[in-house]
């Protein structure tokens, strides 16, 4: 099978027409509140999983006093079955960057820091390259399209192998030199962001999506999608099916209408949201997807009726135990109980009060842990366990019972 | 580590401060810098990249320690990492490690005699739609079989 290519890729929003620089262009001729306007009017809300609104993030930075603010793009991309920053940054990079200097003009920042992922070295000299490009158009540096006062240039630093680091304080501690532990909030980045100055925090597709809002207008970027959910989203589908690959539809989108699109046959279980998000059996393929109802990063894994989900659920469990920065306990040691609890389910040795409890720990771990890692970690375990019973007591999962 | 080679690193680092800055900020990329070029980082690098910055040699290592690309013990001159998550262990995952373990003689984790190859797992490195995924040093190979593996390490010096 052929892996997908820019020009084969087709989509309403994200991949529909757009010129280099256009954004630029778009926004230098407008005031900043023109900007936050018409973000406002187009309802985006941010595409890294949080859903928050980007219009009163932007707004917090914009209306700060403080000289020195920083626009970082979050490409730390590290949620198991999310590629489609990787798409954009490879083969949409004017999309990404445009939105990063729109973004810096809105909010008066004169630096932007692109956070890639260190297992995305690879791309790095493709966007230096083109940056270097930007900066020879006159896209990039001091007086950018000859504007006065409007100064803004972007670097690109490198992560080295930390999931957490996608969190977005943790991001700001690591870009500060130190380990990448979350850090209390408030204060949020807005306020108190890279090196105490107030920061906006976006994700790739964020960025892009800007890009596009600049450029087309609020009113057209909501007529996609739902009233809660506007636009459109790229999808990351990976697992059972004919043609995993990164998808552009709608929110709104039907999972099953999703799995007709993609090719999956005899689908047991779809996890949305990644190793965070929660796994939908198949009562719920009529659930949509938006944030309103399954929501997701774009992060969809495809299960088949062959597949056993004790083991999907160990693989998440295990990569939450290693990724976990180990700062509190809930996180910390839960994740690990969570673990042992299924290895226990495995041997046939976890009595029912005992999973209870587990679940419990589950709930305790979502409140009490201290950042998003910590506070989704339980959701697949409780997802599955609670929507694959059978399976997993009937001894095809685990031999419990039996 | 010889007079010599302390100095040599020595002036690697300086010209890694000047290069970066001289704050906490450069921390990451100065370390990566010297991890890409000696495949880990050595006491004395961090003792240097500590005096340099004016933080103290246990800030260095507490980070270094943070990052899994990171590490303060040699490492073979390729480090192959295979994607351990899960849209990779459904599509032969397993296929492949038995593969490579038994071609280099190695359990993943370990390092071959020669230092040339230092196996590991990674999570998900972003190509779920095409795995099993490989990273070499920083090239991805993607939808490994077994045979195609030992075909990739027998291209790579
Ligand atoms: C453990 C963890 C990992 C995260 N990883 C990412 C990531 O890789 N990329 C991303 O954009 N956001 C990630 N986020 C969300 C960020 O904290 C933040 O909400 C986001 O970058 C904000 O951008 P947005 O509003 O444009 O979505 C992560 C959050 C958590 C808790
Ligand atoms: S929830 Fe987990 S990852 Fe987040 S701060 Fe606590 S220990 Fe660290
Ligand atoms: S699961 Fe292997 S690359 Fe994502």
């Amino acid at each position: 099978m052929m892996n997908q290519e820019k020009k084969d890729r087709k989509g309403t929003v994200l991949f529909s027409k757009y010129a280099r620089g256009e954004a630029i262009k778009k926004a230098l001729s407008q005031t900043r509140e023109d900007i936050l306007f018409e973000l406002r009017e187009s309802k985006l809300k941010g595409r890294g999983g949080a859903g928050f609104p980007t219009a009163t993030k932007w707004t917090i930075v914009a209306a700060a006093t403080s000289k020195t603010k920083y626009v970082i793009c979050n490409a730390d991309e590290g949620e198991p079955g999310t590629f489609k920053d990787r798409v954009l940054l490879l083969e949409y990079p004017e999309l990404v960057l445009d939105g990063m200097v729109v973004a810096g003009y809105t909010i008066g920042a004169e630096n932007g820091i692109i956070y890639l992922r260190g297992e995305y070295e690879y791309m790095k000299k493709s966007l230096e390259d083109y940056l270097h490009e930007m900066r020879k158009d006159k896209l990039l540096g001091r007086e950018i399209l000859n504007k006065t006062n409007f100064n803004f240039d972007i670097t690109i630093r490198m992560g080295s192998g930390a999931y957490v680091c996608g969190e977005e304080t943790a991001l700001i501690e690591s870009l500060e030199g130190n380990r990448g532990e979350a850090r209390n909030r408030p204060p949020y980045p807005v306020s108190t962001g890279l090196l105490g100055a107030p920061t906006v925090v976006n994700n790739v597709e964020t960025l892009a999506s800007i890009s596009h809002i600049v450029t087309k207008g609020g009113l057209w970027f909501k007529k996609y999608g739902t009233d809660k959910s506007t636009g459109s989203k790229l999808f990351s589908v990976s697992g059972d099916c004919e043609k995993p690959g990164v998808y552009e539809l709608p929110w709104g989108t039907r999972i099953s209408e999703m799995l007709e699109i993609v090719g999956a046959k005899n689908t047991k279980a779809v996890q949305v949201g990644g190793a965070s998000g929660t796994c939908i059996p198949k009562s719920g393929f009529n659930r949509i997807l938006a944030y309103e109802d399954a929501a997701t990063g774009g992060s969809i894994m495809i299960f088949n009726e062959s597949r056993n989900m004790l083991h999907v659920l160990k693989n998440f469990m295990e990569f939450f135990v290693e990724e976990s920065c180990g700062q509190c306990t809930p996180c910390r040691i839960g994740n690990v109980k969570l673990l042992e609890g299924i290895e226990l389910l495995e041997q046939g040795k976890c009595t029912f009060s005992y999973l209870n409890q587990l679940k419990e720990l589950g709930k305790t771990m979502q409140i009490a842990s201290k950042c998003g890692l910590g506070q989704s970690s339980p959701n697949s375990f409780i997802s599955i366990l609670d929507n694959f019973k059978e399976e997993i007591f009937d001894g095809n999962g685990g031999t419990y019972g039996k | 580590m010889l007079v010599f080679e302390k100095n040599a690193m020595t002036e690697e680092i300086e010209q890694l401060v000047a290069k970066y800055g001289n704050n906490r900020s450069s921390l990451l990329p100065i370390l990566q810098d010297v991890q890409r070029m000696h495949k880990h980082i050595p006491d004395f690098a961090q003792q240097e990249v500590a005096r340099l910055l004016g933080i103290h040699p246990v800030e260095v290592y507490s980070v270094i320690t943070f990052y899994s690309f990171l590490n303060t013990q040699p490492k073979g001159r390729n480090i192959v990492r295979l994607c351990q998550t899960i849209a990779c262990d459904l599509f032969g995952k397993k296929s492949v490690v038995k593969a490579v373990e038994r071609e280099l003689g190695i359990t993943f984790g370990e390092t071959t005699k020669d230092g040339k190859f230092t196996l590991e797992y990674v999570n998900c490195l972003g190509m779920c739609d095409q795995g099993p995924v490989l990273l070499i040093n920083e090239r991805v190979y993607s939808k490994v079989t077994p045979e195609k593996a030992i075909q990739i390490l027998g291209g790579v010096k």
